[in-house]
């Protein structure tokens, strides 16, 4: 075969979306090359068309809702979209391969991980040998760089890492080295410093397989740091493409500026007069918390989750709480919440020590400090209107109702929505909407502190940089406090007044945002500075 | 999971001291006297009295209830008033056909319901789901004792295929242990079968529409093999867990059907002991079938553990 001819070959795509949306494409005379040793990113939001296209090449398109109308889609000069059925089974997993968004989800729970990169090797290979099947998952286990692939292979993915999990999808996407191989948001529900090692991976991987990827991804950070070749979508057409450094430094189309204009970068807010406030709001002193679970050979195994952490929060400041995944942050907004009751330590609001509180005590202190969750999809009942879920505890807590709802009304206006939405159901709302929804709950309880988990991490970067508009601008006018826990130290910097790092359930560093992105003083936050995806991209930026 | 066995089995202890109780009570405080009916329509007021006294009828409640549950702890579920014979004799005499009809009817059920409702969910809205679906409201809606004598009037006396009644052991006769318990266990076995498929179908539903089945297509599984080897492991919970409540149908089912084909079974020694008023007879298989239940429950817990490997105790 002509090496200089692409491996994957996309032309005049369209799908058809079904009747009745916004929209008649969801894909609209797509065109696109990949060829051997290339990375090449598709950029755009959510239904910008780019998983899309992805599932399109694959055919994992729900052929109901979701029909190919027109173009040609050739792998290895073959029509994937004029394929049949077992020809397509025959191609998936050995000539092309897809890794998925969502390591959580997207591995069999019930199956091991080693059966699981095996598998793919049994269903085109069959006539392999199962010692050989077995040391090739070695071999690919280590290729991805998970540790002691041996007795890796025999635990199941909910005992790994979310990072590792990845790992593994890599290794059974790379098994059988396919021509193409698809990665659907790879890296976006990883820490930085797992994204920065699975991108070099791609990188090295690529030139052993002499394959090529699609990358679909909406991190401009990740197409700085990997990208051959940039394609810009939007609303299923392509706005712009070129080389990275092209598109990057001297984009055309408004919408590729708007993009790179919302990535996150690093940006500090001085607010001096918020951390000189004499009273602080919360003090945490020395908190302390111990995971124990028993196997079932009655084996103890205990895990230090939160290990003598200790800090003030003024009234109106915003702490940023910054580590990877397993470092403790989520363990420590729980057990400000007291979803769970720590070892030792206190924990003391306006004075009063609440690390012992239970029953009506402790409900009644859980107004003063409320909490926003990184899923806005899962965290709103879907079979509950807006309305109740803006007043339930409101209510509950002693207000009349039609207070309750002039209040609800009142901060919906607030978080930017009209308060006619009051009357409709989280289905019918965005991501960044629903996120929206989420910060007007958590104020109807007029807390003094706002735990926010992750908030934005699941929202596309213009919405995020929205949202995060959306927490300054509130913060202004009603003045609460905030911890704000996030993996992504580019948003902390953007919202943060002082920072706090979290490695193993310790805080290892603790000061003004500036001082610790500017001048980290310990080792692991340096590490964590450096793995930011575009850090080249980030001194050059294109305003 | 020897701890999990060891708690499963302490836990049974107070939860069969409650059946006891309720059981006990039952029988006591509903309207109707074992000793008249044994007495007969003849005897004279002293004859009854006689008799209970015997039986001990006439001492207080209290005493009754705490002698009873001794004699049990002791392992003696007394003797059967008509009879003569001992309670768990008596059971034990007539625990072969129920057990076999039991497991047939389990065995038809998974061996057919699940592939049913996996198959329904798989061809989701086609016509193969709609006949599933259709089914299994007529398996649950028409009583057993309708469906059974419907078999019987069209299998055996029209086209007498199938025996209409009796049972033979399978140890004895396989072949004409088969031909007896074809019918009774297809009645026990229909409602069963209509709420697994009903389950299963669901289950399946929902795991097909999860992110891991669409990476088992990625990875080129043709669509059979997505379906058993990925989805249904996953549909496996709810599954066993309906299969292990319906276990307690099958015992309300056991007597039905029992009764209809005639078959010597614990179903019809509790119908008989319980128009006889037969109280320790009663009671004890009472108990028989609340620990049968508890030991499905262990099971079931069991089987959680080896189908999902995210389950521990």
């Amino acid at each position: 075969m002509n090496t200089s001819e692409p491996i994957l070959r996309i032309e005049n795509l369209s799908v058809a979306l079904p009747a009745g949306l916004d929209r008649s494409h969801a894909v609209r005379d797509l065109s696109l090359d990949v060829h051997r040793r290339q990375i090449v990113c598709v950029v755009g939001e959510s239904g910008s068309g780019k998983s899309v296209t992805a599932s399109a090449v694959m055919r994992l398109l729900p052929e109901k809702v979701l029909r190919i109308t027109g173009g040609t889609i050739r792998l290895e000069g073959e029509d994937v979209a004029a394929a049949s059925p077992a020809r397509i089974c025959e191609l998936r997993g050995n000539r092309m391969a897809m890794i998925f968004q969502e390591p959580l989800t997207a591995l069999n729970p019930v199956m091991r991980i080693g059966d699981q990169i095996a598998e793919v090797m049994r269903i085109h290979r069959p006539q392999i040998a199962a010692e050989s099947v077995e040391a090739r998952v070695i071999e690919l286990m280590g290729d991805v760089h998970l540790p002691d692939p041996a007795a890796l292979r025999r635990v199941y993915p909910h005992q790994i890492s979310g990072g590792q999990r990845q790992r593994v999808m890599i290794a059974m996407a790379l098994a059988l080295e396919p021509a193409l191989i698809i990665a659907d948001e790879p890296t976006t529900a990883l820490d930085v410093t797992t994204q920065a090692q699975i991108l070099r991976l791609f990188r090295e991987l690529l030139t052993k397989h002499d394959s090529g990827v699609l990358m679909i991804t909406h991190d401009f950070g990740v197409v700085a740091d990997v990208a051959d070749h940039v394609v810009v979508m939007r609303h299923g057409e392509v706005v712009e493409r070129g080389e990275p450094e092209q598109v990057l430094s001297r984009p055309v189309h408004p919408y590729t500026r708007a993009l790179i204009e919302a990535v996150p970068r690093f940006r500090f807010r001085y607010r001096p007069e918020r951390l000189a406030a004499p009273e602080p709001v919360l003090v945490v002193e020395d908190l302390t918390l111990t995971y124990r679970s028993t196997s079932l050979l009655g084996r103890k195994r205990e895990t230090r989750a939160l290990d003598q952490v200790s800090f003030r929060l003024a009234p109106g400041e915003t702490l940023g709480i910054v580590g990877e995944s397993g470092s403790g942050k989520t363990s420590l907004a729980k057990t400000l919440l007291r979803f769970e009751t720590p070892d030792s330590g206190r924990i003391l609001f306006r004075g009063d020590d609440v690390a012992a509180l239970s029953g009506c005590v402790l409900r009644d202190f859980r107004r003063h400090i409320q909490m926003i969750f990184q899923d806005p999809y899962k965290s709103l009942n879907p079979r509950r209107r807006i309305g109740q879920s803006l007043t339930e505890g409101p209510v509950h807590h002693g207000l009349s109702r039609a207070d309750a709802v002039a209040r609800a009304r009142e901060l919906m206006e607030l978080v930017g929505l009209s308060p006619d939405a009051l009357e409709r159901f989280p289905h019918e709302f965005s991501g960044g909407q629903r996120q929206r929804i989420c910060i007007a709950r958590a104020l109807a309880m007029q807390p003094s502190i706002i735990v926010a988990d992750e908030a934005v991490s699941a929202l596309d970067v213009s919405v995020q940089a929205q949202v995060l508009r959306l927490f300054e601008v509130l913060q202004r006018r009603i003045g609460f406090a905030m911890i704000f826990v996030t993996h992504d130290l580019r948003v902390a910097s953007n919202i943060c007044d002082r920072i706090a790092v979290m490695k193993r359930g310790r805080i290892v560093e603790l000061g003004p945002a500036q001082a610790v992105f500017g001048q980290p003083q310990d080792d692991y936050t340096r590490e964590l500075i450096a793995a930011v995806p575009g850090g080249v991209f980030e001194v050059a930026p294109a305003a | 999971m020897l701890r999990l066995i060891a708690l499963r089995v302490a836990m049974a202890v107070p939860v069969m001291l409650v059946v006891a109780t309720i059981v006990f009570l039952l029988l006591r405080l509903s309207p109707g006297d074992p000793a008249l009916v044994l007495a007969g329509d003849n005897a004279g007021p002293e004859a009854v009295a006689r008799i209970r006294a015997e039986m001990g009828l006439d001492r207080p409640l209290l005493v009754q209830y705490f002698g009873w549950l001794g004699e049990i702890a002791r392992g003696r579920f007394g003797i059967s008033i008509l009879s003569k014979v001992p309670v768990l004799a008596l059971i034990r005499d007539r625990l072969e056909p129920t057990l076999v009809l039991a497991l047939s009817a389990i065995v038809i059920t998974v061996v057919l319901a699940v592939p049913l409702g996996a198959i329904a969910a798989w061809r989701h809205n086609s016509w193969i789901d709609r006949g599933v679906m259709m089914l299994s409201v007529v398996g649950f809606s028409v009583p057993a004792f309708v469906i059974g004598y419907l078999l019987i009037l069209f299998l055996s006396v029209k086209a007498d295929l199938f025996p209409v009644q009796g049972y033979v052991s399978p140890f004895s006769d396989p072949v004409a242990a088969l031909r007896h318990l074809a019918l009774p266990s297809l009645t026990l076995a229909l409602v069963f079968m209509a709420l697994i498929a009903r389950v299963t179908r669901s289950s399946v539903l929902e795991v097909l529409g999860e992110d891991f089945v669409r990476t088992a297509r990625a990875k080129g599984n043709v669509e059979r093999r997505v379906l058993w080897r990925h989805a249904l492991p996953n549909a496996a919970v709810p599954i066993i867990t309906v299969i292990g409540l319906g276990i307690a149908l099958l015992i309300s089912g056991v007597v039905v059907t029992e009764s209809v084909f005639n078959l010597p079974g614990v179903g019809r020694l509790t119908i008989d002991a319980i128009l006889a008023r037969d109280y320790p007879v009663v009671q004890g298989l009472m108990l028989f079938f609340a620990l049968i239940y508890v030991g499905v429950n262990l099971l079931i817990d069991i089987a959680y553990v080896i189908v999902d490997p995210r389950i521990r105790y």
